[in-house]
């Protein structure tokens, strides 16, 4: 089992005066699944390039197990990369696509036959061997890159967005697959992708990027949960955002005052240092919100909209106190409840615990 | 809506070429095969289509192999040095096939940059004789071709994707691995549609061996124009006519077997051309011997200090930035060390002396040159309109409706680009007398608009596939009556495209030498054949004077039209 481990130090890239990457650090460790996330044009493929060695960065370094390939040319990383639209050659049937890195290995021809096998095995396409690749379906295609990838057993994969391309229901099947071969082989590997659903089913840990520059770093639940900042809050799910002012840090959490009600709460930190009487943002997730017939909890405001996602059924409550945002609440779909009406009273309230204090970044 | 295109060509294409080829077999007492056997009697017409098809396939060799390098570099630089390498290409592309051969005859002269320049270093002591050989005939014909080929081979490179070499990088290709087994399998396609263009075109030129070769380098559309200038044998014409046509015609054969013509138009996106028809061993032994060319470059890759081996991925070597810059300016410079020639008192010679805008004048005042323009601007403008006119509801159908056999029909609208012209123009010639069209601008009209109107068909299908009919739809639901739909909308968004392809037909009558060869004459000859006259005479300063008018004024029609397309394609 060949697996590496990625340090990326102080890498940045300027298009002319245009900084696609800051000065950005980065580690990856050994047989790691960690994903960039970000909005477009947030330098995801930016940074993939200079990993892979397609860009050139204008200063920083990248070490793969502790060696500086910063300067390496792409052909001597021993890195894979799935590039979103596949980049197989299109003048190669798939056996050859798939057999051209053995063959710029000098792998012999038998071992190299019996291994391009494989891979189209584990892939699940053995029979397509003989086919150019635009006979084969987009989904196809997508494996059959995934499988050119693996069978040179590179020690970091890379993939660009593999998945754009696909309608829903592959991507779910593909996404099981990626997994599995990521524990069958156990490669490190850095997945690029702006779906936010995708990053938290798949990921290790997720890199958030924003403008160049890494927003957060860390467990799909330690962004979830515990966003360093508005942006990711927001970029992660949905959230209720509620200004507020800090009044006390202690021990257990925070001692908080809601800006639009004046009324004292608690809530929780997100691992950053608070001070006293600092302006915040409390966030209280949509399935932490509950919500009861009027009378009781924090607020109270009338049912604007309901939306019934299957699973989930949405609540848009607009709060009756002046000076609140719109605020969803979510909690799973029952058969036979009483309908929801609109304009409908109700009381909301949360568990300290779910209310998360935020730096306040002005959004 | 095809109807006039059809009628077009079947009268001044189809009926011309048959009768022109009857001849040859139809004389005055009947059937005959005289011509054909005064043509294989001795062995020197034979000759000639040897020494012909020799000059074709090294112009061809030297065209591919010096444009493939300018074509790949002009495919991956970035927009504005794109437009600056195009530029120059282009420029080359439409100056005067006359005024090019016309500047190597002054460059290559004995008295020329060439011969000067060596005199001064000292490497030669007298004037070398470098006219009139094989090599000033390859020369002028690779300056010819050269643009084409670039030209052919760039529409293929710039579909080639360019992630796939970047792949072939990541799973461990060296760049000349990369190139040799990715990239060049790739534009292969480019190479072959660019070799046949410029091996057919070659075929049928008579401009430069005629003005830069000697004797030896007589190439057979020289026979056919001796026959009918000097004999007036039409019989032996269309003999040798039917001889080039079928070397053509074979040539095209063995392409179509082994490549598939469908390669030629260059548009089939290498991502679905069809796999190489060559099969088993050829394939083997082929791709044996594009991983050898990749091994083999890599070592020499290798040898390089190693800060070139390391540079930056996106940028482009140095070597090949030089290689490409020096074949422009040998394509280019002839032409522009014509500009202070023709304003020097020193003749022709080497460095330039003086100045006078005494060769200006003389060209002024002379009505056969003053004629010559008006009569050239008149029978280009009418050309234009007239491919326009009759191109455009073509191309509409073709683009629009589905009819049956439009492979076919599309074939037939290009044969006017396969059929060598010289034969056209015999042909034409032939049918013109007959009908009393010989040098009427209206028989120039109808024959250039023949050799145009391909050109006018293939941009307007282009421009018409890129229109999103909805458009027209929209404004129609929007209450635009059909009249004002058209100049609100459709005329407003095709307009650019429409104007850039009447002044590929304008360019392609005002340099169009080989139909007005025969059909215009004195008083009433086009510009270009006012210049073969004079330039087949003697060689004057005012000849440099004219091509730098010619040259100025194709440069601006370049700019303009590229400007248009940049409008068209920004929307
Ligand atoms: N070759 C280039 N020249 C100039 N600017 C570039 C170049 N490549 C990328 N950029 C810019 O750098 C920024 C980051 O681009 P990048 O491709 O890394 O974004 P991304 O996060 O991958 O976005 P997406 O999700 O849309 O793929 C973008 O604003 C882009 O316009
Ligand atoms: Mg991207």
């Amino acid at each position: 089992m060949v697996s590496s481990s990625l340090r990326i130090h102080e890498l940045c890239k300027h298009y002319g005066d245009f900084v696609a990457l800051a000065p950005t650090s980065l580690d990856v460790a050994k047989g790691e699944f960690l994903t960039l996330l970000g909005p477009s044009g947030s330098g995801k493929t930016t940074m993939l390039s200079l990993i892979a060695g397609l860009a050139h960065p204008d200063a920083g370094r990248i070490l793969i197990d502790d060696t500086d390939v910063t300067h390496s040319p792409a052909y001597a990383r021993d890195i894979g990369v799935v590039f979103q639209n596949y980049a197989l050659f299109p003048h190669m049937t798939i056996e050859d696509n798939i057999a051209f890195p053995l063959k710029m290995r000098k792998v012999a021809d038998a071992e190299a036959r019996r291994r391009t096998a494989e891979a189209l095995e584990t892939v699940h396409l053995p029979h397509v061997a003989k086919r150019y690749p635009r006979e084969l379906s987009g989904g196809q295609q997508q494996r059959i890159a995934l499988a050119r990838c693996i069978v040179y057993r590179p020690a970091i994969i890379l993939m660009d967005e593999p998945l754009g391309a696909l309608d829903k229901k592959l991507r779910d099947q593909m996404q099981l697959e990626i997994k599995r071969i990521h524990r069958e082989l156990g490669t490190t590997i850095v997945y690029v992708t702006h779906d936010q659903e995708e990053a938290m089913t798949m990921s290790d840990r997720i890199c958030l990027m924003n403008a160049g520059a890494i927003e957060q770093l860390g467990t799909p639940q330690d962004l979830y949960f515990r966003p360093r900042s508005v942006f990711v809050a927001d970029f992660l799910g949905e959230s209720n955002l509620l200004s507020a002012t800090v009044r006390g840090v202690d021990g257990q959490g925070l001692d908080i005052v809601l800006t639009a009600q004046a009324a004292a709460s608690r809530a929780v930190g997100n691992g950053s240092r608070f001070a006293a009487g600092e302006p915040i943002k409390v966030m209280v997730r949509p399935q932490n919100l509950v919500v009861a017939e009027a009378g009781g909890g924090q607020l109270s405001g009338r049912i604007m909209d309901v939306m019934i996602s299957g699973s989930l059924t949405r609540l848009y409550i607009a709060p009756e106190t002046a000076g609140l945002p719109q605020l969803v609440a979510a909690h799973p779909t029952r058969s036979g409840s009483a309908p929801y009406e609109i304009g409908q009273r109700l009381s909301l309230g949360w568990h300290a615990a779910d209310a998360v204090a935020i730096h306040d970044g002005g959004i | 809506m095809g109807a006039p295109l059809v009628l077009l060509l079947v009268l001044f294409l189809v009926y011309p070429v048959g009768q022109l080829l009857l001849l040859s077999v139809y004389g005055d007492n009947g059937f005959t095969l005289a011509p054909y056997r005064q043509l294989f009697a001795s062995s020197v017409y034979l000759d000639v289509l040897l020494i012909t098809l020799k000059i074709s396939l090294a112009t061809t060799l030297v065209c591919v192999v010096a444009g493939y390098p300018i074509a790949y570099l002009i495919s991956v630089v970035g927009k504005e040095r794109k437009a600056t390498l195009l530029f120059w290409v282009l420029l080359s592309f439409w100056t005067s096939f006359l005024v090019r051969a016309f500047a190597w005859i002054v460059l290559l002269g004995r008295n020329g940059v060439i011969n000067k320049t060596l005199i001064s270093l000292g490497i030669i002591s007298s004037p070398a004789s470098l006219l009139y050989n094989f090599g000033s005939v390859l020369v002028g014909m690779v300056n010819a071709l050269l643009p084409l080929a670039v030209l052919t081979m760039l529409s293929v490179m710039e579909n080639i994707d360019r992630t796939l070499p970047r792949a072939a990088a990541t799973l461990g290709a060296r760049p000349g691995m990369a190139f040799w087994k990715i990239y060049f399998p790739l534009s292969l396609p480019g190479v072959a549609a660019a070799g046949i263009m410029v091996f057919v075109t070659a075929i049928g030129f008579f401009i430069v061996p005629a003005l830069l070769g000697g004797r030896r380098e007589t190439m057979i559309t020289q026979l056919i124009i001796d026959q009918v200038q000097q004999t007036m044998n039409w019989g032996f014409a269309g003999a040798i006519s039917v001889l080039l046509l079928v070397v053509v015609l074979v040539v095209f054969a063995a392409y179509d077997r082994l490549l598939g013509l469908s390669t030629m138009t260059g548009a089939s996106a290498p991502r679905n051309a069809a796999p190489s028809r060559l099969s088993g061993p050829v394939q083997k032994a082929g791709d044996a011997l594009l991983a050898l060319l990749g091994a083999i470059s890599d070592r020499i890759l290798l040898l390089l200090p190693s800060r070139r081996r390391d540079r930056n991925p996106d940028q482009a070597g140095m070597g090949l930035q030089a290689f490409v810059w020096t074949m422009l300016l040998i394509i280019s410079a002839p032409t522009i060390l014509m500009i202070p020639l023709s304003f020097g008192t020193g003749g022709l010679n080497w460095p330039p002396q003086g100045f006078t805008l005494h060769w200006y004048e003389t060209v002024l005042n002379s009505p056969l040159w003053t004629q010559a323009v008006l009569r050239s601007l008149l029978v280009g403008i009418g050309t234009g309109v007239l491919a326009m006119l009759i191109g455009t509801p073509a191309a509409f159908l073709l683009v629009r409706s589905e009819i049956p056999g439009k492979a076919a029909w599309l074939a037939f609208i290009l044969s006017p680009i396969v059929v060598p012209r010289m034969i056209i123009a015999v042909g034409l010639f032939y049918v013109f007398a007959q009908m009393g069209l010989v040098g009427s601008a209206v028989g120039l009209v109808l024959g250039h608009t023949v050799v145009a109107v391909p050109y006018v068909v293939m941009t307007m299908m282009a421009v018409l596939r890129n229109y999103d009919t909805r458009l027209d739809h929209a404004a129609q639901s929007l209450g635009a009556r059909p009249f004002a739909t058209l100049r609100y909308v459709t005329f407003p968004i095709l307009g650019a495209g429409m104007m850039s392809s009447f002044l590929f037909a304008f360019a392609t009558s005002f340099d169009e030498l080989t139909i007005a060869l025969f059909a215009t004459g004195g008083l009433n000859a086009t510009l270009p054949k006012q210049f073969w006259d004079e330039v087949t005479l003697q060689v004057s300063p005012a000849i440099a004077a004219v091509s730098t008018c010619l040259f100025v004024f194709m440069g601006l029609l370049i700019f303009v039209a590229e400007r248009l397309r940049r409008r068209a394609a920004a929307r």
